[in-house]
């Protein structure tokens, strides 16, 4: 038995133990450091940014309008005399802390349902799928709008909705995922050994397609964040003066011709952080053997 | 014959690994393959049969790479190709036939539009020649009906079905060399007994040059002329076909073929214990001394060369002299059952009728049944205590679904099933109580499947002993451990997770977890057969063993009649879920038997080049069960007239419990059986 006597035994898997591994497992793939560094910065940025800021990201000056980068404003200063730079730094704070919470909103009611839909499955199933189906074709970003418009738009009302929209495709993979392992063996097993619902639920389904909703959580988030930046694009995400990069890219296109600064800055922030989360969803999907390829919606 | 075709010369492949290190894959492999020839490359999963098999044709898996030698490929080494070159030989004089052929079909496109496209891309034909080609080879490879076959999808072809257009395909380019990897494997009985005529016939028709990897050394047996036995990436044994498989020089060989069940004896194979070590493992030594029954010092230290023998084979053994001489190793002793007794049964099945359909509105509102044939009909049987009885017969047969309806999973349409003469079966899992679902336990083709990957081997023990015995803590650790000693697994495989194990020792798990419910009755899905050869006569011990240990009564469902006959007491063959015949299997393997019995024998594959295929009847199972009749007329080679088609057939009792459903007396049914025999 030579064949397996180098493996490591594993201790009994506690919830850190296994993240832990997996973060481990996505640090050892380029594309994984890559992401995670990437995310973490913006992360680390967002929160300690109000600290080590040079300048207050509201102080006017019309002495400075669009002025070019230079060593005392790094990134130029935009048409009212404000430090890009300053604003940049602060522009992801709103932007990650409303699609962060509405993401995990979206997986915990989209993933919810969709298990239970994929176990009970009959009418139920056909009713509710019709519908998911219904809200799919509906042009979000409209919808979205009209919320907006009718309810105003601070971050609650931006992160209930972003949250039930984007739950809604959670809905359809997650009760695609517990069809697949509905099917398999093991659960046959447990019904056939008389185990009760719950624990097959518990026990067999939920860890094996907790899998596809975090890797289904990534993809959203990344979805999420622009979807966020072009509410604020279109003037209905933050509000001034509240610096925002979707609301810096929008301030800043009239004047993109003779000060790119004030627009670039912003749009390589929001980039940097979206390729880094789609980096790490992808390395989170070959450490958990998903094939994404495979399973994403249309 | 002129210069070989393929040359393989002193080739060794192999990746880094994390660490560092270089581990090989394949090392020093030489190999020469003639215009026409069938050379079999055989070997247990991970000795490097595929990687030879794809760097012949200039591929290796994205890691691998060539540390030392060439392949040549009519005289051009294939790692000097480039792209290019390499595209223009592939498909079209090197051709490759991959195991899962169903998938390698695109499903979205129509058979003929797929062939068409390999016809053209390996062929200067106009349009309208190309169509006759096309269907030129869709009856090159015996599919009926070409012209029709032309507009279906790939899903709309059996296994087998797809298997052959995907030959067709590969023939399109009228290649001069055509790899086949593992092509039978995972086929019905039947359909790979056909598909390796029709490549044994191809081979002698086109005069194509073939190398066939299997683990089987049943199906390497019936298509190839020299074979050439792999372990841990060496060749460790060449040699004509007849004279491997006949007289085996290398004590690995030896072994590959002992473990073959024969349909000739009721014994449970010989197994190999241990496990082909992994690349890097070999050590300085002969890479088989750890499982080798011969193995001497000098074995661990020096690493033998290929030598020729005086029967014309290259041997990689010091002691290849002593193979002949081995002793033949025990099998276990199965229990005793000349007096099994219908009237202790633990099992009884009256008229017993199951369906899949389920009743629509109108149906549920009338209270009545569907009017639909049920997938499985008319079971009577009894199960003696303590006896194995093996269910047999094709994909689609009903044999699992019968388990099914025991487990309670599916509970049967009408009928009933009695456990232990007092309590009915045709309850679901959710009416039984706690004791009669421990006493009756299920075990799985594929372990892959059957085991949670996220729990440890602790958790998956677990969680039976939790359920019936109520076990924790230091009881439930203390229980788990004897179960894995009775597989004999150690104790430190309880904190290992299924994808650490090897497959034969997931299947162990598997069985351990089953008998931690102490059952009285294990049903057995096909449970060897996603197994390697060794490892499947490995299993077949352990559950002999149990069996002895603890009076189990096993139901042993399988397709392979080899197995079963190693294992089963009695059994019962079934077609389209109804009986065909039914007996101990002393009389079963014996003249007289029903029509679709003597079919399924007839495929069966022997590791003996002199054993003929009998193939009588086409290999095409049919999709549905019949609503009167036998259910066998439509495919039945003995079929005798209108009455086979309108008349369920009676039963006929020959001796000791042995009957047959058929409409063609006994006498005479024995003797066109005898005749046939004779004739081949």
């Amino acid at each position: 038995m030579r064949a397996t006597t180098n493996i490591e035994p594993v201790k009994p898997e506690g919830v850190f133990v296994r993240l832990l591994a997996v973060l481990l497992a996505m640090l050892s793939r380029p594309s994984g450091r890559v992401g995670l560094i990437l995310v973490a910065f913006h992360v680390v940025l967002a929160i300690v940014s109000p600290a080590i800021a040079p300048y207050d990201f509201k102080e006017l000056s019309a002495q400075i309008i669009l002025n070019a980068p230079s060593s005392e404003h790094w990134f130029g200063t935009d048409n009212l005399g404000r430090d890009v730079f300053t604003r940049t730094m602060l522009g992801g704070r709103q932007a990650l802390l409303v699609t962060t919470v509405s993401t995990v909103l979206a997986i915990t009611w989209g993933g919810f349902l969709g298990i239970l839909l994929g176990l009970v499955g009959r009418r139920l199933d056909e009713i509710l799928m019709r519908l998911v189906d219904a809200f799919l074709c509906l042009p979000w970003i409209l919808v979205l709008l009209l919320i907006v418009v009718m309810v105003g738009s601070g971050p609650g009302v931006l992160i209930l909705t972003l949250g039930f929209f984007y739950g809604i495709p959670v809905i359809r993979m997650a009760r695609a995922a517990t069809h697949d392992v509905v099917a398999l063996d093991f659960v046959t097993a447990a019904r056939a050994r008389g185990e009760s619902r719950s624990t097959i639920v518990w026990r067999e389904l939920v860890p094996n397609v907790l899998d596809v909703l975090l890797v289904e959580g990534a993809m959203r988030w990344s979805w999420m964040l622009l979807a966020f930046s072009s509410l604020s694009f279109l003037g209905f995400g933050a509000t001034p003066p509240t610096p925002d990069w979707g609301l810096m890219i929008s301030n800043a296109r009239s004047f993109m011709s003779f000060a790119p600064w004030a627009a670039l800055a912003p749009v390589v922030a929001l980039s940097s952080l979206i390729i880094g989360i789609n980096l790490s969803a992808d390395a989170l999907a070959k450490v958990l053997g998903i094939d994404r390829a495979q399973k994403a919606p249309v | 014959m002129g210069d070989p075709l393929v040359q393989v010369k002193n080739l060794g492949i192999g990746f880094t690994s994390r660490a560092g290190l270089f581990l090989p894959i394949l090392r020093n492999i030489d190999l020469a393959i003639g215009e026409g020839e069938t050379i079999g490359l055989v070997g247990e999963s991970g000795c490097g049969k595929s990687t030879l098999a794809l760097a012949m044709m200039g591929y290796l898996k994205s890691g691998l790479r060539v540390l030392e030698g060439e392949s040549q490929f009519h005289g051009r080494n294939v790692f000097d190709m480039d792209e290019r070159a390499l595209e223009d030989i592939r498909g079209g004089e090197l051709a490759l036939i991959p195991q899962n052929a169903g998938q390698s079909l695109t499903p979205t496109s129509r058979i003929g539009r797929q062939i068409n496209e390999s016809v053209k891309l390996h062929t200067r034909l106009a349009k309208e020649q190309r169509r006759e080609r096309v269907i030129e080879l869709l009856s090159q490879v015996r599919l009926p009906q070409p012209q029709e076959l032309l507009n279906r999808y790939p899903h709309e072809l059996s296994g087998g079905q797809q298997q052959r257009v995907a030959i067709a395909m590969a023939l399109a380019g009228e290649p001069d060399v055509l790899l086949l990897d593992e092509p039978t494997t995972g086929l019905d009985v039947t359909t790979q007994a056909h598909i390796l005529e029709l490549l044994r016939d191809l081979a002698t028709e086109t005069g194509t040059a073939m190398v066939y990897v299997s683990h089987d050394l049943g199906a390497i047996a019936r298509v190839s002329d020299r074979i050439a036995v792999m372990y841990a990436g060496e060749f460790v044994l060449e040699g004509s076909a007849h004279q491997v498989l006949k007289q085996p020089a290398h004590p690995y060989a030896r072994g590959l073929l002992l473990s073959i069940p024969r349909l000739q004896e009721a014994v449970v194979p010989a197994s190999m214990p241990g496990l082909p070590p992994s690349p890097g493992e070999a050590g300085q030594g002969c890479a088989f001394a750890d499982r080798c029954p011969m193995a001497e010092q000098v074995c661990g230290d020096n690493r033998p060369v290929l030598e020729p023998t005086a029967m014309q084979e290259l041997v990689r053994c010091h002691f290849h002299e002593r193979v002949e001489q081995l002793p033949l190793p025990e099998s276990p002793k199965r229990p005793d059952r000349s007096n099994l007794d219908e009237l202790n049964n633990i099992l009884r099945f009256d008229n017993v009728a199951i369906s899949y359909a389920k009743p629509s509105i109108v149906d549920q509102i009338l209270n009545r049944q569907p009017d639909v044939t049920p997938t499985v009909d008319k079971i009577d049987l009894t199960i003696c205590r303590g006896e194995t009885i093996g269910l047999v017969g094709e994909s689609g047969s009903g044999k699992s679904t019968i388990l099914r309806a025991i487990a309670g999973l599916l509970p049967p349409q009408s009928g009933t099933i009695t456990y232990d003469k007092a309590e009915s079966l045709n309850t679901s899992v959710g009416e039984r109580g706690k004791d009669l679902l421990r006493s009756v336990q299920l075990i799985f083709q594929n372990p892959d499947a059957s085991l949670n990957p996220r729990h440890t081997v602790a958790e998956l023990l677990a969680q039976p002993l939790r359920l019936y015995f109520g076990l924790n803590g230091d009881k439930l650790r203390e229980r788990s451990v004897t179960l894995l000693e009775r597989v004999r697994l150690r104790a430190d495989y309880l904190e290992r997770l299924p994808s650490q194990l090897s497959g034969g020792e997931k299947q162990r798990v598997a069985v351990a977890r089953a008998f931690a419910a102490e059952p009285k009755l294990v049903l057995c899905d096909e449970v060897t057969s996603a197994l390697d050869v060794s490892v499947q006569a490995a299993v077949l011990h352990l559950l002999t063993q149990l069996q002895v240990d603890h009076g189990t009564t096993y139901i042993f469902v399988s397709h392979d009649l080899a197995v079963v006959r190693a294992l089963a007491d009695r059994v019962a063959v079934l077609y389209q879920g109804r009986l065909c015949e039914m007996g101990p299997s002393e009389n079963v393997y014996r003249s007289p038997s029903h029509p679709y019995t003597e079919v399924l024998l007839g495929a069966v594959l022997e590791p003996d080049p002199d054993a003929e295929l009998v193939l009588a009847a086409e290999d095409a199972v049919d999709l549905f069960p019949p609503a009167k009749g036998c259910p066998f007329h439509r495919r039945c080679p003995r079929h005798v007239g209108d009455i086979c088609g309108n008349e369920t057939p009676p039963w006929q009792p020959t001796e000791f419990g042995h009957a047959i459903r058929c409409h063609i007396p006994l006498g005479e049914l024995r003797d066109m059986q005898y005749q046939s025999v004779t004739t081949h």
